[in-house]
């Protein structure tokens, strides 16, 4: 146990405050895969529209959260803001609006894709046994995007889950920064704590997103 | 007056600021309890013809009156009333896969408003009818091709139509397959009294099922008459052009048998 550095979390209330810092991380992506989810259904759903106005401002946001390191829109939403804007965002605040910035994003373009994925004759199929627009949005529209869009969106979250280990860069105290913190008050007593301590950490990550995986899978098997 | 008058219909897409003329000042009348066929190469513009039946298209200007009411005066609950009274069917089937075969024959009935007791006793009337009753309970993974489009017919009968539209609904078929669906729209025509359209480009399905035929190129209507007149004596080069696609399919067929 000394050799792989495990040791330290036993110590005092070390194991409490990581696991209170994954509480942290799993608080700001759940946070911001709510708001994504939301206002990805409705952006994706104007993206599906044949307005040219829609489609410029939808394609460039997309194209920026695309090309954009979310570290970058971390300093820039973070600490850019306070210089130029004067405002005092904290924190959390600011990753949860980078994250569902960056989640609304692809999730809409995820809604987009399910969208258009669903052929024209499924609507004329459904318009000629005399349904009206909102039966045919709800049984035959829905129901096919939702099974093309959940184990794509089950990715998203994972993923968004695991890129909230950025946020430490900004001060806020997740699941890493906690870690490094035990291991850097350790330093001497047990130097091989970084080996133990973010091998934790890793553990805890695939604690958190494993059993997320597994329902995408689970659904992708009842479903196909 | 027949029983569908078409008058005078044109329809035009604006596709990229250019415009495309699907139909061309289309007249036609189609007689209660006939089994009509449209034929065309692709891209002929019969497939909207047929949409304009049940104003799945609206045609730009023209008249398509079915059963004495103008069905381009429609409009929302009316309009949707009217669409019951007009089944259709597809090359795709369109069958909700999460549904298994009794609930996609209810399915219409349910959006209709009928209980769900009387929509499974008529579902499996319907069941018999198109001779499927022993797959009530399967889903349409489990079926063929042939199997998925009698759910298809099944649940076309469900909402008791007048017309049934077939665009291309054994084009995905092969010809044995086809040969019994034709056969179950003749009965069901027979039986039920109900005026079938058929949209196709093969000969063989109009031959085998068709009262009247007309032949329609570019968006023109080139030539109408019976399936026997046009076909031993076609006058339009579009006709011909068909007929000719036709024999040279028999040929082929022959050299395949080695006759």
């Amino acid at each position: 146990m000394q050799a792989l550095g495990i040791d330290v979390l036993f110590k005092g209330t070390n194991m409490q405050r990581l696991l209170l810092g994954l509480w942290v991380s799993l608080r700001i992506s759940l946070i911001s895969v709510a708001i994504s989810i939301v206002l990805g259904l409705v952006i994706g759903s104007l993206m599906t529209r044949k307005n040219p106005v829609i489609k410029v401002f939808t394609r460039i946001y997309l194209e920026i959260v695309r090309v954009m390191p979310q570290m970058v829109l971390l300093f820039i939403v973070f600490f850019g803001t306070t210089r130029v804007f004067g405002w005092n965002i904290e924190a959390e605040t600011a990753a949860v609006i980078v994250f569902s910035f960056w989640g609304t994003a692809e999730m809409a373009d995820l809604v987009r894709g399910a969208l258009i994925s669903i052929p024209k004759h499924q609507y004329e199929s459904a318009a000629a046994l005399g349904m009206n627009e909102v039966q045919i949005f709800i049984h035959i529209v829905i129901p096919q995007t939702l099974r093309r869009l959940i184990p794509l969106s089950i990715n998203l979250v994972t993923r968004m889950i695991k890129t909230t280990s950025l946020i430490m860069m900004i001060g806020v105290v997740e699941v890493l920064k906690v870690g490094q913190q035990i291991i850097e008050a350790n330093r001497t007593a047990s130097p091989n704590a970084a080996f133990g301590v973010y091998g934790v950490v890793l553990l805890l990550y695939f604690i958190a997103c494993w059993p997320i995986s597994m329902f995408s899978k689970y659904l992708e098997r009842k479903w196909c | 007056m027949a029983f569908i008058e078409i008058e005078h219909v044109s329809k035009t897409f604006d596709i990229k600021s250019s415009a495309v003329e699907a139909l061309k000042d289309i007249n036609l009348s189609i007689e209660k309890g006939e089994i009509f066929g449209v034929i065309g190469l692709s891209g002929a513009g019969k497939s909207t013809l047929v949409r304009c039946l049940n104003r799945l298209e609206t045609p730009t200007s023209g008249k398509v009156i079915i059963g004495g009411e103008n069905i381009l005066e429609l409009s929302g609950e009316a309009l949707r009333k009217k669409r019951q009274s007009i089944g259709m069917i597809f090359q795709h089937f369109n069958l909700l896969m999460q549904r298994n075969v009794i609930d996609n024959v209810c399915f219409p009935m349910e959006i209709a408003g009928i209980s769900k007791k009387e929509a499974r006793i008529k579902a499996m009337e319907y069941l018999r009818t198109v001779d499927l009753a022993e797959k009530a309970y399967a889903y349409p993974v489990q079926l063929s091709g042939g199997q998925k489009q009698r759910v298809a017919i099944a649940r076309v009968l469900a909402s008791n139509p007048q017309i049934i539209l077939c665009d291309e609904a054994t084009s995905a078929l092969d010809p044995q397959t086809t040969r019994t669906i034709l056969e179950l729209l003749k009965h069901i025509n027979k039986e039920f009294g109900i005026t079938i359209v058929v949209i196709t480009h093969e000969m063989r399905v109009i031959e085998e099922i068709c009262d009247r035929v007309a032949v329609l190129d570019h968006g023109r209507l080139e030539e109408l008459g019976t399936v026997h007149e046009v076909f031993s004596n076609p006058k339009t080069n579009a006709a011909k052009r068909l007929i000719l696609t036709k024999q040279s399919e028999q040929i082929e067929e022959q050299i395949i048998k080695g006759d």
